[in-house]
C-alpha cells in the first residue's frame, strides 16, 4: 500500500477515526460496566429489592 | 398489533433483555463489516483519475457524515417521543446518541478537512456545507452539555429535547447547502435525481461501509442505552438510600462507596 503524496492525509484520516470510534467503544464499555457493578452492589445492599 | 409490540419492545425491562441477547450477534456482524469494507477501501477500490488515492478517504468521511446527521434525525424522533407521548425509553435514547453523532460528525469534519487540503489547498473554508455541519456538531455539543447541566434526567430531558428539535432546522440546510448556495464542497452524488453519480466499483465500497459504520453505530447506541437505564436505576436507589439515611435507618450505609466507584464527574 503505497498511495505516495497522499499517505499521511489517508493514514490520518483513518487513524483518527480509530481513535475516536475506539475511545467511544472503550468509554461505552467501561461506563457500562461500572454502572452494572454499581447497581449489583446496591441491590445487594437492599437484599434483592428493587 | 404493531403498537403491542412496539410497546411490549421498548419496556425498559423487555429493552434490557432482547438488547443483551442482540448486542454481541450486531457487534460481530458490525466488526466483520468494516473489516471487509476496509479490506475493499484500501486493496479493492481504484484510485480516482482525478484525485489518485485521496479518493479512499471518501470511505469514513461519507458514512461518517451520514451517520453524524442521521443520530440527530433519530434524537429529533426521541425528543418528539419525549414531549408528546413521554415514552420512558425515548429520552434515554436520545441522551444515549448524543456522544455518537458528535464523535462521527467530528470524524466527518475531521476527515473532509484532511481531504480538502490536498484537493482544494486548503483544511477549511467557511463554505455552506462545511459550516453547517460544523454547527450540527456545537449543537450536539450543547445537547450533552445540558443533560449535565441538569440534574433531574425527566427536566433535563425536556430541555434537551426543545433544544433538539431547534437544532433539526440545521439537517435541511446540510443536505441542501450545496444546491442552495454556490459551495467549494460538491454536490451530492449519491442519493440524487437522476441516479449516482459515482462508478459502481466505488459506490458499491462505499455502500458496503455504510452499512458497516450504521450497524457500529446502532451497536454503540444500544450499549448506551442500556447503560443509561442502568445509570438511572442506580441513581433511584442511592436516592433511596440517602433518604433512608436522613431518616436515621440502619445499615444504609453504602452511598458513598457506591458513588464512588462510578465515573468521575458523572452526575448522580
Amino acid at each position: 500500500m503505497d498511495f505516495g503524496p497522499y499517505t499521511a492525509f489517508i493514514a490520518g484520516s483513518y487513524g483518527f477515526a480509530a481513535l475516536v470510534l475506539g475511545g467511544l467503544i472503550v468509554n461505552g464499555w467501561w461506563d457500562g460496566r461500572a454502572q452494572r457493578r454499581a447497581l449489583a452492589e446496591l441491590q445487594d445492599e437492599r437484599g434483592g429489592r428493587p | 398489533m404493531w403498537t403491542a409490540l412496539w410497546n411490549r419492545l421498548a419496556h425498559p425491562g423487555h429493552f434490557l433483555r432482547w438488547s443483551g441477547a442482540t448486542l454481541p450477534w450486531l457487534a460481530a456482524v458490525s466488526a466483520l463489516l468494516v473489516a471487509v469494507g476496509l479490506y475493499l477501501t484500501f486493496f479493492v477500490v481504484p484510485p480516482d483519475y482525478q484525485q489518485g488515492d485521496t479518493v479512499r478517504i471518501m470511505y469514513v468521511h461519507v458514512p461518517a457524515a451520514i451517520l453524524g446527521m442521521g443520530f440527530y434525525g433519530a434524537m429529533t424522533l426521541s425528543a418528539i417521543g419525549t414531549l408528546v407521548w413521554r415514552h420512558p425509553l425515548a429520552d434515554v435514547s436520545q441522551r444515549a446518541a448524543a456522544p455518537i453523532g458528535a464523535a462521527f460528525t467530528l470524524i466527518c469534519l475531521v476527515t473532509g478537512s484532511l481531504w480538502g487540503k490536498p484537493m482544494w489547498g486548503t483544511y477549511w473554508v467557511w463554505d455552506a456545507r462545511l459550516t453547517s455541519m460544523l454547527v450540527l456538531f456545537l449543537i450536539y455539543c450543547g445537547i450533552i452539555a445540558l443533560w449535565r447541566t441538569i440534574e433531574d434526567p425527566s427536566r433535563a430531558a425536556r430541555a434537551v429535547s426543545i433544544l433538539t428539535l431547534v437544532g433539526a432546522v440545521n439537517l435541511p440546510i446540510i443536505k441542501f447547502s450545496v444546491n442552495w448556495w454556490s459551495t467549494l464542497h460538491q454536490p451530492a452524488s449519491i442519493l440524487r435525481m437522476g441516479g449516482s453519480s459515482i462508478d459502481s466499483s466505488m459506490l458499491y465500497p462505499l455502500l458496503e461501509m455504510v452499512v458497516a459504520m450504521t450497524l457500529l453505530g446502532i451497536t454503540l447506541h444500544l450499549q448506551a442505552m442500556r447503560t443509561e437505564i442502568y445509570r438511572r436505576r442506580v441513581r433511584t436507589l442511592l436516592i433511596r438510600q440517602a433518604e433512608r439515611l436522613d431518616a436515621g435507618a440502619e445499615g444504609a450505609v453504602p452511598v458513598a462507596r457506591v458513588a464512588a466507584s462510578l465515573p468521575v464527574g458523572q452526575a448522580i
